[in-house]
């Protein structure tokens, strides 16, 4: 039999972590960038060996959120904003789940800002997938925190008068213990970006620059899906080569790659240790 | 066996309550007059293998305790009335999920931060309501520090039985009043534990409707994959818009608690046997003033008797009206402006029985002297009694 080509491999594992009895076609527009990082999900999770049982895809809402409902794992689909805080009582539960939050720059960063930062303070071992496409999709294209000054939104009819957040240095400055970038267009870059946060024991962040040309692209005139991700090809720039350039050359791009990357201890872990030393301290004194 | 007798405030009974009906998860957030809770949680679950976490806020405590309990350990809050309202939209998230999950609310006085060391019972409604959307709530209302042990053990089986948020209203003085305590022998209580699956994974439906409207509950992690939503879904748990089933997945959600309601809630009465014709309905510790009232009155020549419900979500309203059929005049006494008393017109019937109110809230507790003048007052105004 002759060998599968490498395209039809990558489909064999993906179609291998899609639920089979949900009925499909998925809710988002054609040729939105959250299909792309499904597949990088499936394709990283799958690298790890794991068993499907032992892995858990939460959410909240907004169009990213949608994600997990076709993916053949423990599901929960949460409140807007909250993600990270059902994700947390799941991983301090039952910390052998590997804990994995998709969600969407409105609902990470303005609903759930405090839950994400404290999060990241805690450095509990969850990985956030953070599809950044600069704007709210599902309710119809009004800016968020991450929407560029004087871009426009629904809610900005004359331009965003408010600055964007970087979620990258905001993860590193509460503590996360790895923040890596990438985008739907760097897709090998991706997969390695989402396997590194899977494999770090700690907080981790991946933010994915994504394109929503229905809303955020049409407002901006940045054009079609195709346009969108020449743009993020133009102006990514990996982080290796950042360094060597100055700083007037990068005014116009975003970094990618790993970040931030450290070793410290993670929140279950520390939990555990004091569970052991109480147990030890009671066995002394009996 | 030797008994154990502790003086304990009313927030350390339901720690030791929580602990005893097997609660081994905990994520709180400070807020007088609760906060006893969680540094007895805080101090406890690690020596005995369980976790407590102090979360950013009150959202993200009732989402971590969901979150825990999907992953199959039975999981408390504790919080007052600030707290409270900031969990709402998740109780309600529990609610359609049917997570078990027990939510403690210590009322202080309100609205907004109110009087945070002072008791009230003006969360009465909100724990039947507080949440959007068609809501059946359960929350019980014990009246000792006793009770309040034995009652956050209730409310941990209940949610475990029906799958559902289950609310343990307390009050500023019924945690923080302290009395003597009985600690049962873990023998003489009994523990239960959510239902599981026992088909195989792929026949497992998180949502299934059956006959008793209660169903399986798989943990993450067992074998079981599915998936849970906040959004109206069918039995799979995927989202549906299908009318049918949108009717369906209420109606089950509403039933299982409706149809429990005479079981979930009882009756403790006082000088109601030789039928009184004025009756004084209460919940809480105004309740325990209404009991000495009842004393008090019985010695000046007065029949009177007092009637208190042990939950006021569900209400069981065909055994409360069975319970008040000789009564013609009940007087309903709280701690608010106004909140028992409507649910009480609402489902006694006023040509028949008279409604009236005491009620109090400058932070103070109802006394048996204010309820007993009262009653002299009705006998006043030409009542028999």
């Amino acid at each position: 039999m002759a060998q599968k080509s490498d395209m039809a491999q990558k489909s064999d594992v993906v179609h291998h972590y899609l639920r089979p009895k949900k009925k499909f076609p998925h809710v988002w527009c054609s040729g939105c960038g959250l299909g792309v990082i499904l597949g990088s999900l499936i394709r990283s999770i799958d690298s790890l060996q794991m068993s499907k049982n032992d892995i858990v895809v939460c959410s909240g809402i907004g169009c990213s959120s949608r994600l997990p409902v076709y993916i053949d794992f423990n599901t929960l689909h949460t409140t807007h904003g909250r993600a990270i805080a059902f994700a947390t009582g799941i991983k301090v539960a039952k910390p052998k789940l590997k804990v994995i939050v998709v969600t969407g720059d409105g609902d990470c960063l303005a609903i759930g800002g405090n839950h994400f930062i404290h999060a990241c303070r805690r450095n509990i071992d969850i990985t956030v997938i953070l599809a950044n496409n600069w704007i709210y999709g599902m309710t119809g294209g009004q800016f968020s925190p991450t929407t560029p000054t004087g871009s426009r939104g629904t809610t900005a009819p004359y331009g965003n008068l408010e600055q964007p957040f970087d979620p990258t240095s905001l993860a590193i400055a509460a503590g996360a213990a790895y923040v890596a970038r990438s985008t739907v267009y760097h897709v090998n870059q991706l997969d390695k970006m989402i396997k590194g946060g899977l494999e770090k024991k700690g907080f981790s962040l991946v933010e994915i620059i994504s394109n929503c040309h229905t809303y955020y692209g049409r407002l901006n005139r940045e054009g079609d899906p195709v346009k969108m991700l020449q743009w993020q090809k133009k102006h990514a720039m990996p982080i290796e080569a950042a360094r060597k350039l100055p700083p007037e050359k990068l005014e116009d791009k975003f970094i990618t790659g790993v970040l931030h990357d450290v070793d410290k201890e993670e929140y279950c872990h520390r939990y555990d240790r004091l569970i052991r030393e109480l147990a030890n301290a009671s066995r002394e004194r009996s | 066996m030797k008994r154990v007798v502790k003086l304990l405030q009313g927030n350390e009974a339901c720690v030791e309550g929580a602990l005893m009906a097997g609660v081994r998860f905990f994520g709180g957030y400070p807020i007088t007059p609760s906060t006893e809770i969680a540094e007895g949680m805080a101090r406890r679950l690690p020596t005995i293998g369980g976790r407590f976490i102090q979360m950013e806020d009150e959202i993200g405590s009732i989402a971590s305790i969901i979150g825990a309990s999907c992953a199959g350990v039975k999981s408390m809050t504790a919080t007052s009335g600030p707290g409270f309202s900031l969990m709402q939209e998740n109780i309600g998230y529990a609610y359609i999920t049917e997570t078990p999950t027990v939510i403690v609310n210590v009322q202080r006085g309100g609205p907004s931060t109110g009087l945070p060391t002072k008791v009230s019972q003006s969360d009465t409604m909100q724990a039947g309501h507080g949440t959007h959307g068609d809501y059946y709530a359960i929350a019980l209302v014990p009246s000792s520090v006793q009770e309040v042990l034995h009652f956050t053990i209730k409310a941990v089986n209940l949610s475990e039985r029906f799958r559902t948020p289950v609310i343990l209203l307390l009050d500023e003085v019924m945690a923080h009043m302290r009395e003597k305590v009985d600690i049962p022998n873990p023998d003489e209580i009994e523990i239960v534990e959510r239902k599981r699956p026992t088909v195989p994974p792929d026949w497992y439906k998180h949502f299934a409707l059956t006959a008793t409207g209660v169903s399986a509950m798989a943990s993450f992690g067992d074998g079981y994959r599915y998936n849970i939503t906040g959004l109206i879904h069918d039995e799979l748990g995927f989202p549906t818009a299908e009318p049918s089933e949108i009717v369906a997945m209420l109606d089950k959600l509403k039933q299982k608690i409706v149809k429990h309601a005479e079981s979930i809630c009882e009756f403790e009465t006082n000088g109601m046997e030789d039928d009184p014709k004025v009756a004084i309905l209460s919940y809480g510790i105004v309740a325990r003033a209404a009991k000495q009232a009842v004393i008090i009155a019985r010695e000046h020549r007065l029949k009177v008797g007092a009637i208190r419900p042990t939950a006021i979500w569900p209400l069981a309203t065909d055994s409360l009206r069975k319970r008040l059929k000789n009564v013609r005049q009940l007087i309903v006494a709280e701690l608010n402006q106004g909140q028992l008393i409507n649910l009480m017109k609402q489902h006694i019937d006023q040509r028949h029985t008279e409604i009236i109110p005491l009620q109090r809230y400058d932070g103070e507790i109802i006394s048996p002297g204010q309820i007993f003048n009262k009653i002299k007052e009705i006998k006043h105004h030409g009542s028999e009694i």
